[in-house]
């Protein structure tokens, strides 16, 4: 008995029962198409979640008072978050060895005012250096000068939202003064819109002011809120971070074993977190997709079970004809992987037109990976040989004078 | 065939369909297995098929013991050297007659597709039926379906021919037509065992065996054997 035999047998019992083939296949290519478009959306979300957040500059380091006491740990007193100055923002600009750029961070909320307009915003006082940090840009105008640093000149750079809520008429702000609570600011620029984020902030709410000017003039206080800086390449951000917390500790005078009364965080840190949180949701859908999958082996198992009952005649005749149990058993396996792997290649195709659909006609960000497609081919493979398994077994069991005899 | 014992235990009781039943049927015999229902007739066909194996005695299929035989050997032996003949034809469904007849066939892996193809098409020329290969087994006729049944038991060349109460689906000139053909194969050298509770079947055949409560009752050599196509001509002919 040669296996190209077995092949040809188990391939006519299918076309003889076309209909009931098809019917068997539908569970297996729903199942299939389902895990492949669900994983497709999952891995698409995180890509451009990812996108998303190297957008925000993937490069970013924060480097913010006190202690980082992890989740729930709010022990942080006024005193403690006072610990980084201008000095520390000063050694870290000329010490820092992979760093692109560094800035200050300080900020403060309130009032904008134009004219009859207002908008409830902040203000936040950073350096030149921000803008690569934060891959900004100044559509029209200028960036505040270093000169403006100096002297905590009353310029500020407005982000598009703000434009839009002090500006309505669309007249240009450029040159125009606004006011922050009772401080007079004058518009030197405009940065390009960058739209919201992934999580939904909108990046065009901000207002860009020296942070000289905003330590002094707005919230009169001589210490930082924080500090960003940009690592040279991505790859550096752990060197980077080391580099920084050695400055750190040596400016804050922390002998050896001492605690740090800072903390610095990388975007790459965020990114991570963002993207586990989108695994799980992946991983989710593709149990729900997996669970049908699982269903439409069930109905293989029962269609093929049903078939060995309705076929007892037939394989008493291949028995008494000379086919042995494993003849037997070998073709029922063959038909139930055959249906199977067909119905995979199909719902494969289903799975990747389906999504390609979604990205153009939702334009929902969909990614097809090709382990998610040898995956789903091998369950179903797997599913195949599993729940043809029985049935087959049953089928090689029967007695052939029995099986012959039967009506 | 030496002694040969089958013993069935249903429920609590056993029941014994032969009781020694002993005989040697020889190369190119056409012997009929006679018997009432219950006198042990399928049994018995079941273990000259080796389908089944006795309880005890000993049964040699063309010198090879099959008692003691795994059931992988047994439907090898089976897949050589036997050919089966049903009563209900057996045929696949959907089935073209050549695919019918290579069945036994593609069980052989050492026939190539090629060699396999050209015996079904030569057995079932030699079973008149050379010009329906290709219908399938649902637009035959009764007696055609015989043919393709008994094409299908010629074709890997079997030491004997098992029929089972081959004709008794067919009217009476299908019947006596099928009987032609087995006189023709006995003609051929061919061994034929033949089995029905017919008693007219058994004058066309070489041996008639009787069997009642699984023991044989009388085994006779006909000396006297009718022949079939001569009793066909005197057959009105179907109208269709």
């Amino acid at each position: 008995m040669n296996g190209t035999n077995l092949f040809k047998i188990a391939l006519k019992a299918i076309n003889n029962n076309k209909m009931r083939s098809f019917l068997t296949m539908l569970g297996i290519i729903i199942g299939v198409a389902s895990v492949i478009t669900m994983l497709a959306i999952g891995q698409g979300s995180k890509q451009s979640i990812k996108k998303n957040i190297s957008e925000m500059g993937s490069n970013m380091i924060m480097i913010n008072p006190g202690a980082d006491r992890g989740p729930g740990g709010a022990r942080q007193s006024a005193d403690e978050m006072q610990t980084l100055t201008l000095k520390d923002y000063q050694d870290i600009v000329d010490q820092a060895k992979y760093l692109s750029a560094v800035s200050p961070n300080v900020s403060s909320g309130g009032q904008l005012i134009f004219g009859n307009n207002n908008y409830q915003s902040s203000v936040t006082g950073v350096s030149e250096g921000y803008l690569t940090i934060r891959q900004l840009t100044v559509e029209s105008g200028t960036m505040f000068t270093e000169a403006d640093i100096k002297s905590a000149a009353k310029v500020c750079v407005l982000g598009k939202t703000i434009v839009d809520n002090l500006f309505p008429s669309g007249a240009d702000p450029i040159g125009q003064v606004i006011r922050f609570n009772a401080i007079p600011m004058k518009v030197v620029g405009v940065l390009k819109s960058k739209g919201y984020n992934s999580m939904g902030m909108d990046q065009d709410d901000i207002v860009l002011a020296p942070y000289s000017t905003v330590m002094k003039r707005v919230l009169a206080q001589n210490y930082l809120q924080g500090i960003y800086a940009s690592a040279l390449t991505e790859e550096m951000t752990d060197i980077a971070i080391k580099d920084v917390t050695n400055i750190l500790r040596t400016n804050h005078k922390l002998k050896e074993g001492e605690e740090d009364n800072f903390s610095i965080r990388s975007q790459e840190e965020i990114s991570s977190m963002m993207t586990s949180t989108m695994d799980m949701l992946t991983i989710l859908l593709a149990c729900i997709a997996g669970i049908s999958l699982i269903v439409g082996g069930i109905g293989i198992m029962n269609i093929m079970y049903v078939s060995v009952t309705e076929r007892t005649k037939e394989i008493g005749l291949r028995m008494s004809v000379g086919a042995r149990g494993i003849d037997i058993l070998s073709q029922f396996l063959i038909e139930a992987i055959l249906i199977s792997v067909t119905g995979g290649v199909i719902g494969v195709l289903i799975g990747i037109g389906l999504s390609m659909l979604m990205k153009t006609v939702l334009h929902w960000p969909v990614s097809i990976q090709a382990w998610t497609v040898l995956l789903s081919f091998l369950v179903c493979t797997i599913t195949g040989v599993f729940f043809g398994w029985y049935p087959a077994k049953k089928a090689a069991n029967l007695d052939p004078i029995e099986a012959i005899r039967y009506e | 065939m030496d002694n040969i014992r089958r013993d069935f235990v249903v429920g609590e009781e056993v029941v014994h369909a032969l009781r020694g039943v002993s005989f040697t049927i020889n190369e190119g015999e056409f012997v009929t297995i006679m018997g009432t229902s219950g006198s042990g007739k399928s049994t018995l066909l079941n273990i000259l098929g080796c389908l089944d194996t006795p309880t005890s005695g000993e049964y040699k299929l063309d010198g090879t013991p099959v008692r003691t035989m795994s059931k992988p050997q047994r439907a090898i032996l089976r897949n050589r050297k036997i050919g089966f003949v049903f009563q209900n034809y057996n045929l696949l469904a959907k089935t073209t007659a050549v695919e019918n007849v290579e069945l036994p066939l593609m069980y052989n892996g050492s026939v190539s597709a090629r060699e396999r193809r050209e015996r079904a098409v030569t057995a079932l020329q030699r079973v008149g039926l050379g010009d329906r290969l290709n219908h399938k087994s649902n637009q035959m006729s009764g007696g055609q379906m015989q043919r393709v049944a008994i094409a299908r038991a010629l074709v890997n060349d079997p030491a004997v021919i098992l029929a089972d109460e081959a004709t008794g689906n067919l009217d009476t000139r299908t019947s006596f037509e099928i009987l032609v053909l087995f006189q023709e194969l006995h003609a051929e050298g061919r061994t034929i065992i033949f089995v029905t509770h017919n008693p007219e079947i058994a004058e066309y055949s070489t041996r008639t065996i009787n069997l009642r409560d699984g023991k044989v009752r009388d085994d006779v050599v006909n000396h006297k054997i009718l022949n079939a196509a001569e009793k066909l001509a005197t057959l009105p002919v179907n109208d269709d």
